[in-house]
């Protein structure tokens, strides 16, 4: 096992680079195309934001690269390399040396992620003990200073405890102790504080964070919130209906984004310097059905810029001005053309469908 | 007009009397504020730690209700009574030994030389219930064996179906579905002839009656034990604590017993009790049937078949063992109750 583990590591390449990776299930309504020709590239140490609403496609994009999904009615293709090592076609009983070695995952939802019949000690060294050759009593040690590591108070006592007499925070971090227990170079979270109480969300976020740079481990962390990602991603991906709509570093998106679904999250998250009772700015209608996508851009239904063109013929990704960013959008925002396009809704009364139907409800 | 006595301050109140004010350490016992408080200290602040009183910490006994100490005390006094019976430790007379002048006496007879015989004599004239406490041995090692056999493999077969899913969950549960298309009685009658048809055939000593029934009421339950470890295996194999574990790199057999195991075995413990008394009683409509344990080892089911022609002469002989396996079952449903009841609270825990 430890050699395997260190076998690669002069490898300097990209620590993940993914190529056209596409999902489907199959389901008695047709192929459901969750992932639809994702390509991303993540170096070492950095973090990667995947932002999208629920139904994006994004949890189903982190589990496909893990190759974590379900056995069967799942069609994959495109290409997963790691440290330059295909690993999309590999079976279960291959991905096995990558699973919590190599790469690990956080889940949602802390209370359903850890197994409640069994002592939270015993969780953790379970991973230790499959991966690392080493005693019991060492594996449990390990552990204990796992525990501490993410500032679980007493974690002696911890360990012979059960997962139902721990906080949801607790829980999570038992949970970011299980993931980096084999200490993985790349780490999964999807969407890590969803399920937690606002007030011990920042503190997992900065625990995870710590731990990622003291260990300079790779992040994808998966997210609704595009707060969530703005001051802990180095780069950010938007995900609308199984694809990439835009990529950017950070600061670059935040500054001059050019999709419109990327402006309409931002404006989604309430600012706390607004007048109490603003009305809360929502994106209007519902993500595309999956089955039989619209022929032209996925969110062409839902956008204010809407033209004639997005709905006939989807706009391919193209690079904007700074390095690194790219988007899929024929009247970007903040262009001449996106101005126009957004003049010409607004002078014609015309927006979209959906729009249309939740601003005049029955 | 009189003093008005001092009102009494509740203790658990600093005192309210102005000339002795509050001690500082009073004071900060009782701000709710207190910095002190947020030191993790389980045994006062409860911060930290959420110690609550959880069913898993609960003592075996407590919180059981009457009737369940006596399902319990039931269970108890006939697996005694079996263990003596079958040891010899304590002997209610010789089961086997035919006294012709008691033959077919009830209880608390005196007359003919049936006296010291509580419970009568069969029809050959052996002591009730020194055969009953024998025949509790039978009808139990011939219950607990066969759902022993039935959970091990039904249950083994289940977890594994309902954590591949697929094919082998569409082969393993269509093998369950064309095993409970045989009526049980028909399934259950083919296999001990058949088990007990081999063993004559090739001209070894036949299987144990006792072995034979085991096997043949075990193979009956192994597509209804299958059929609950499946549903429940695969309801938690949904759990995101199962890919959790696959996400760490565990393997197949390790995520089915370390994870999948413990959580299937609560719903499998309860149906279990429940199944031991339906084996109870597939034993006895056996040996009715002519295929259980042969006589002279005795069993609740054969004592019944034996004397049935006595029903109406003598119906003692069929009653005391048909209300032995009536109460018995009755206590064993009782508690599959009560440990299901149990087991379903721990879903709230989690």
């Amino acid at each position: 096992m430890s050699a395997q583990r260190f076998a690669d590591a002069d490898y300097d390449g990209a620590l993940l680079e993914v190529r056209d990776l596409t999902t489907y299930f199959e389901s008695e309504r047709g192929l459901v195309r969750a992932v639809d020709g994702v390509s991303l590239t993540l170096e070492r140490g950095k973090t990667l934001g995947i932002v999208g609403e629920s139904g994006s496609g994004k949890t189903v994009l982190a589990r496909s690269i893990m190759n974590l999904l379900p056995r069967h009615g799942v069609q994959r293709s495109g290409s997963v390399r790691f440290e330059g090592e295909e690993i999309l076609s590999l079976s279960p009983a291959k991905m096995r040396r990558f699973w919590g070695a190599q790469m690990s995952m956080i889940f949602q939802d802390p209370m359903t992620s850890l197994n409640p019949v069994m002592k939270i000690g015993k969780q953790i060294t379970e991973a230790i003990r499959q991966h690392l050759e080493v005693t019991k009593d060492y594996a449990n040690q390990l552990a204990e200073a796992l525990l501490g590591s993410v500032r679980i108070p007493e974690p002696h006592q911890r360990m012979a405890e059960y997962p139902h007499q721990l906080s949801g925070g607790m829980r999570q971090r038992i949970c970011i102790a299980v993931a980096l227990a084999c200490g993985p170079k790349l780490l999964f979270a999807d969407e890590p504080t969803t399920a937690l109480d606002v007030t011990v969300q920042a503190q997992v976020l900065d625990l995870i964070a710590k731990q990622q740079s003291e260990r300079f481990m790779a992040m994808v962390l998966v997210t609704h919130d595009l707060g969530v990602v703005a001051g802990r991603a180095d780069e950010i991906v938007v995900m609308y209906a199984g694809r990439v709509v835009e990529r950017a570093p950070t600061h670059v998106l935040f500054s001059d984004m050019k999709m419109p679904y990327s402006e309409a999250l931002l404006a989604s998250i309430p600012k706390i310097d607004e007048h109490s009772h603003t009305r809360l700015a929502t994106i209007p209608g519902h993500p595309p059905n999956l089955v039989n996508p619209p022929a032209g851009c996925k969110f062409a239904p839902r956008c204010r810029y809407v033209q004639e063109r997005c709905v006939n013929e989807e706009p391919p990704i193209r690079p904007g001005v700074a390095p690194g960013h790219e988007f899929r959008c024929w009247f970007p925002v903040g262009t001449p053309e996106g101005k126009e396009a957004l003049e010409r809704n607004q002078r014609e009364n015309r927006i979209p469908q959906a729009a249309a139907r939740a601003a005049a409800p029955n | 007009m009189p003093e008005q006595p001092a009102k009494p301050s509740p203790d658990y109140l600093p005192s309210t009397d102005a000339s002795t004010p509050p001690s500082p350490s009073e004071v900060l016992l009782h701000d709710e504020l207190d910095p002190a408080g947020m030191t993790f200290d389980p045994e006062l602040s409860g911060v930290g730690a959420i110690t609550t009183d959880v069913p898993g910490r609960r003592r075996l006994g407590q919180g059981l209700t009457v009737a369940a100490w006596v399902a319990i005390g039931w269970m108890v006094f006939v697996v005694l009574l079996a263990v003596l019976a079958k040891t010899g430790l304590v002997t209610w007379g010789d089961p086997q030994n035919s006294i012709a002048a008691c033959a077919r006496k009830g209880p608390f007879a005196n007359e003919g030389g049936a006296a010291g015989h509580l419970l009568g004599c069969d029809s050959n004239g052996r002591d009730m219930i020194a055969r009953l406490a024998l025949g509790a041995w039978t009808s139990l090692l011939v219950s607990v064996g066969a759902i022993a056999v039935g959970f091990i493999i039904g249950g083994g077969l289940g977890i594994i179906a309902g954590y591949f899913g697929g094919r082998i969950d569409t082969f393993l549960t269509g093998t369950f579905n064309v095993m409970l298309s045989v009526p049980a009685i028909v399934f259950a009658l083919a296999l001990v002839a058949f088990l007990q048809g081999t063993g004559q055939n090739s001209g070894k000593t036949a299987l144990p009656d006792v072995l034979i029934l085991i096997i043949a009421i075990g193979v009956v339950s192994i597509p209804l034990v299958g059929r609950i470890a499946r549903a429940s295996a695969l309801s938690w194999s949904q759990r995101e604590f199962v890919l959790a574990a696959r996400a760490q790199g565990a393997k197949n057999g390790r995520v089915m017993i370390r994870e999948l195991l413990p959580n299937v075995a609560p719903a499998l413990f309860s149906i279990a009790l429940l199944g031991i008394a339906i084996a109870i009683v597939a034993e006895g409509t056996l040996a009715i049937l002519g295929v259980g344990v042969k006589p002279p080892t005795p069993s609740w089911g054969n004592i019944i078949a034996v004397d049935r022609g006595e029903l109406f002469t003598s119906p003692h002989i069929t009653f005391e063992p048909s209300i032995m396996i009536f109460v018995t079952v009755l206590a064993l449903n009782f508690l599959g109750d009560v440990v299901r009841s149990r087991f379903d609270v721990q879903e709230a825990g989690i």
